[in-house]
């Protein structure tokens, strides 16, 4: 790889924001109190794949649960998430669940795919609200330090839907049915060309 | 240990020995077996065969369990090697941990290493320029550090040797300041880093921008099939270990040449706790190599000595190497082993939008990584505050644009869709520091890795001629890419220690005078005359092109010289 990709590898690059990059990059630390093994359960990744499949969900092409982004967001938050950002994505799961009973009666696993849509859909602007309060209230801390060498950044945490979407989407993307289906996955080019056409509307290209 | 027949003083007795079997020592190895001595290459680390031992080169992404991702134990146990762009899920294997080879950090530094066959030759960045007499002038002409004890036509016929075997591509850009070499076909440019090429040549004197020189088989020759390489597939997964060898490492192309020659004789786990000198015979004799595995320690001989370990490792030995000739390291008596280290300043970079050429893309991908500016300051004459300058990177590319709001069909229809933004473009800066006293290696005094070698202690940081350099890059950019009309320029800075940058050299500097300097021209110590260092260690001064193929070339003009000396 060369030093100018190092973006590529940190993840996903969508709508001009690094998939995934803002948790993997933390420095926190992790050594864990939270019980991640909780997340392996059967009940759990079940739950977790409906979810990435209300996020991405089978069209003329594989969905989320294919993909099987549950076990990969079992995965993903217990290796590579720091505690912080575990707990909050644990504690996540039991309020989407609790939002749901509280919207339908009805449990997100007892939901219609209707309704799980329905439910995501506001969770989504909901993250996207206050992922941009705490961009907001990240500028205003980081104005009280001056010195940035010192500054170790504000400890304030993400939205849980954030972290499954992000997870779903990366997951996803890079996973076989993903890639290959969903997108174009090249991994040996053979050849590089320096001035292609741009035609609007072909498939993406995977990364490799 | 019978079976290891080491009891014989003869079968530990060679023609040479090379310490390091990486970028240089790979080199030195190489021209030692076509040359028909009876080798010995020694490597700390484990073997690492061309393909064989390359884990993950033909995994997909969805085949690690994180999917590249580095975990976040992982980060937290190792927070130096963590912080180098190359170290991820699927090169991880190739790094040195953290905890694994200690070192005291006087001052903050990122030592990046890689404990194997091969080194960090598996790993770079590819880059691969030529220096020219602005860049061997350098110390004379503006007074620091000592006069290089060679110039540009003492290595040209060098760099040609080695760029014809390794495979360099390139175009012949006719800049004096960064001569041209055996290239194959270059990588080209896109259609904003031509638009910016020639925007620089037509408004800017002595400033270029061209397809950055690398070390990649775009067209490759017999020499080349020979090796067992094939073209470069353009995966650009070249941390893994390319399956096709379609880059230059020493796993790919020297160590299995050189051990094909049937003179060389590869010993990983070996890791050098010194040089041994005899005062009678005014020169040194061997190594004495202590087994990672075994911890045995064990005496190999030999007529002459490369040493390759890697800048800081080389100079490591020598000032391990100690006698009651030289107290103070090996080759010692001008006092400034471990002095006037040095590196590369790469701590800024700068971005930019670009709104046209929208009608173009790429396709496939650039192992190259894009553009390179040379140097263009302070080349001719002395032109600003500071000494020396800095090289830059230069690459414009579009990536997938479009809204990841909402869930369900649309997004996913969104995501799907190669829907590009408008042309980013970025740079960043590869700057000259100046070699000081005050940069410095030594041995700590109390503490010991587990095989009783004392530890590195490295207290090496920036000046204020680093922090002139670094705004001086950020204004030229930032005009540059104004007057090409790039607009939303955001230049960033940051506080990246030493060693990130991953070009540490010097400690073992050559120059003409035995009191200032360790080596002579021909890169051989000069009071010790048959331990010739030729990797970064030796480098008087850093300039600012990628240092690798200068390394590589000093080897192999080195060997040259052993060799016929040996024949005198």
């Amino acid at each position: 790889m060369n030093r100018r990709d190092a973006l590529g590898r940190v993840g996903l690059i969508l709508g001009g924001t690094i998939i995934g990059a803002e948790f993997f990059m933390s420095g926190c630390k992790s050594g864990s109190t939270v019980n991640t093994a909780d997340l392996a359960k059967p009940e759990t990744t079940a739950f977790l794949d409906e979810v990435g499949e209300t996020i991405l969900p089978e069209t003329s092409t594989p969905g989320a649960k294919a993909a099987k982004v549950g076990a990969f967001m079992a995965v993903m938050v217990r290796d590579c998430y720091t505690e912080a950002d575990q707990k909050v994505f644990q504690e996540g799961i039991g309020k989407l669940d609790e939002a749901s009973s509280k919207k339908f009666s009805k449990k997100f696993m007892e939901a219609t795919a209707a309704q799980r849509t329905e439910l995501l859909t506001e969770l989504d602007k909901e993250a996207k609200d206050y992922a941009k309060k705490r961009g907001a209230d990240i500028d205003a801390d980081k104005l009280k330090h001056k010195d940035e060498k010192d500054y170790k950044g504000a400890d304030i945490p993400n939205h849980y839907f954030t972290m499954m979407k992000q997870l779903t989407l990366l997951g996803y993307f890079t996973s076989e049915v993903g890639a290959t289906k969903a997108l174009r996955y090249v991994p040996v080019p053979g050849k590089y060309v320096g001035d292609y056409p741009y035609k609007k509307g072909d498939r993406a290209w995977a990364l490799s | 240990m019978a079976n290891f027949n080491i009891d014989s003083k003869s079968e530990r007795t060679f023609d040479a020995i090379v310490i390091g079997s990486g970028m240089s020592g790979g080199w030195a190895a190489k021209e030692l077996g076509d040359k028909g001595l009876k080798t010995l290459v020694l490597e700390r680390g484990r073997d690492v065969k061309h393909n064989k031992d390359y884990p993950t080169t033909n995994m997909y992404p969805w085949e690690f369990a994180h999917h590249g991702q580095v975990t976040a134990e992982i980060r937290e146990a190792n927070p130096i090697v963590n912080r180098c762009y190359a170290f991820g899920e699927d090169a991880m294997h190739f790094f040195v941990k953290d905890k694994e080879h200690p070192y005291v950090q006087e001052k903050p530094f990122d030592w990046i290493r890689g404990y194997q066959v091969g080194g960090k030759s598996l790993l770079w960045a590819r880059q691969t320029q030529r220096w020219s007499d602005f860049d061997f002038d350098g110390p004379a002409r503006d007074g620091f550090a000592v006069d290089w004890p060679i110039r540009y036509k003492d290595i040209a016929p060098w760099y040609s040797h080695i760029e014809k075997f390794a495979g360099i591509s390139g175009n012949l850009d006719g800049i004096a300041e960064l001569p041209d070499g055996e290239f194959l076909p270059a990588f080209p440019l896109n259609a904003v880093e031509q638009r910016f090429s020639k925007h620089v040549k037509q408004h800017y004197q002595n400033r270029h921008v061209i397809s950055a020189r690398c070390a990649h088989l775009s067209k490759p020759n017999q020499i080349h099939f020979d090796q067992g390489r094939a073209q470069c597939q353009k995966r650009t997964l070249c941390q893994r270990g390319c399956p096709f060898g379609g880059y230059f490492s020493a796993n790919s192309s020297t160590i299995p040449w050189a051990l094909k020659s049937g003179h060389v004789t590869l010993r990983p786990f070996s890791v050098v706790e010194s040089i041994m000198y005899d005062e009678k015979l005014g020169k040194a004799t061997g190594v004495r190599v202590i087994d990672t595995n075994t911890k045995e320690a064990i005496e190999y001989y030999a007529d002459v000595i490369f040493l390759n370990a890697a800048a800081l490792n080389s100079n490591l030995v020598l000032l391990n190497s100690t006698s009651s000739r030289f107290p103070n390291g090996l080759g010692n008596d001008s006092g400034t082993l471990g002095k006037y280290v040095a590196f590369h300043n790469y701590s800024a970079h700068i971005n930019a939008e670009w709104d046209g050429d929208k009608e173009w893309t790429t396709d496939g991908r650039n192992p190259a990584g894009g553009g390179y500016i040379p140097r263009f300051r302070n080349v001719y004459k002395q032109e600003t505050d500071f000494l020396r300058g800095y090289a830059a990177g230069f690459s414009a590319y579009r990536y997938r644009e479009t809204s990841s709001d909402g869930v369900g069909e649309d997004l996913k229809k969104n995501l799907v869709n190669d829907s590009l933004s408008g042309w980013k473009v970025g740079s960043h800066m590869m700057g000259e520091t100046i070699p000081k006293k005050s940069n410095y290696v030594a041995l700590d005094k109390s503490q010991k890795d587990q095989w009783g070698i004392p530890l590195l202690k490295i207290a090496v940081e920036y000046d204020d001629n680093d922090a002139k350099m670094k705004k001086d890059y950020v204004e030229q950019m930032t005009e540059m890419f104004t007057s090409a009309g790039f607009t939303n320029i955001k230049a960033s800075t940051d506080n990246r220690a030493p060693g990130l940058d991953i070009h540490e050299m010097g400690g073992v500097r050559m120059g003409n005078d035995p009191k200032t300097s360790m080596l002579d021209k021909w890169h051989r110590l000069h009071a010790c005359q048959n331990v010739y260092v030729t990797d970064g260690a030796s480098m008087t001064s850093t300039s600012c092109q990628n240092p690798s193929l200068t390394y590589m070339a000093f080897a192999a003009r080195a060997v040259d010289h052993a060799v016929s000396e040996s024949k005198k």
